[in-house]
């Protein structure tokens, strides 16, 4: 899967490498600003009310 | 069998088929098994930042936004003495009232009206309380909740908060350091001060809402006494239980009569 993606980049090694991980961060990003506050709620850890 | 060698065709032919075959299926296999790990390795990589943004980076924003609601609520200035008399400079020491005190109405849910502050977690910054303890609009944005129908400040019955112990900037983080006698301290936005005293702790099964009733433990009695009463979760990291501290109004003074002594540093 990586392996595919690296091939399928173009310019050299290094361009690469930077294409890369600029979206790793931005699947990060999108992680901590969307993906995790959405599904928080779900996680069983984290009530501190009583009477539910 | 004669049959099978004329239908067949010739044995070299129909190895290298085979072998080539062999190796077309096994190259799936293994790349197959290779996204299927590679998939593996990145959940692992995005359980890991799941951790991080709930452990660390809630509490970074947390902190952050409720220090500016903070900031944001209506406070008069409290005054601070003159230097001419030869008092030492520093804020006022307000009169502790024990008289009948004021009690504001409930605001609209999700609204701040009042601050906590706990001297017994030096370096705890001052927490505001909103309206309301549901999780996505008040207790994960703005810090500690009031239970919607329960007492207000000063009121007769029981003032009853929850707040996160872990994450969201975890303002009841520290609760189980609070000791029987130790003041917990609200201002609110009616610029009014209420110093309770924490009279017990207990640890109680999710289910037990009488813990919040006007008179805790005993539902249906009528309230004779100004209760404050923190909710939390217990084990820290678990919603098996919930860590519950009771406490009884001290004292209450106008906050332009100056500041609690419990919060005049040390003294």
């Amino acid at each position: 899967m990586y392996g595919w993606l690296w091939h399928r980049l173009p310019g050299p090694a290094g361009v690469r490498a930077l294409i890369l991980t600029v979206a790793a961060l931005a699947v990060l990003a999108a992680c901590f600003l969307w993906v995790f506050p959405a599904v928080a709620p779900f996680m069983p850890f984290n009530e501190t009310t009583v009477g539910e | 069998m004669s049959s099978e060698t004329t239908t067949e065709p010739p044995a070299p032919t129909r190895r290298e088929q085979r072998a080539a075959g062999r190796s077309r299926a096994r190259d799936v296999f293994y790349g197959v098994v290779g996204v299927i790990g590679e998939l593996l390795i990145t959940l692992g990589v995005l359980l890991f930042a799941f951790l991080l943004w709930q452990l660390w980076w809630t509490d970074v924003v947390g902190n952050h936004a409720q220090a500016e609601i903070v900031a944001e609520l209506p406070f008069e200035p409290v005054p601070t003495a003159t230097p001419s008399a030869g008092a030492p400079v520093g804020p006022v020491i307000a009169p502790p009232r024990r008289d009948e005190p004021p009690v504001m109405a409930e605001p609209p849910h999700a609204t701040t009206f009042a601050t906590m502050q706990v001297p017994r977690w030096v370096g705890e910054p001052e927490r505001p309380i909103s309206q309301g303890t549901d999780r996505a609009t008040v207790l994960d944005v703005l810090g500690v909740g009031h239970y919607e129908g329960t007492a207000m400040p000063g009121g007769l019955g029981n003032f009853a908060v929850a707040g996160h112990r872990t994450t969201y900037a975890k303002p009841f983080n520290r609760v189980e350091e609070l000791q029987v006698g130790d003041p917990l301290i609200l201002k609110t936005t009616d610029n009014v001060w209420y110093v309770y005293r924490v009279t017990s702790t207990q640890i109680v099964p999710p289910s037990a809402i009488d813990v919040i009733a006007p008179v805790p433990g005993d539902p249906g009695a009528v309230p004779t006494e100004r209760m404050i009463t923190l909710t939390t979760c217990h084990p820290m990291y678990s919603a098996q239980e919930r860590f519950i501290v009771h406490g009884v109004l001290d004292y209450w003074a106008p906050t332009s009569d100056g500041i609690p002594a419990e919060l005049a540093g040390g003294a």
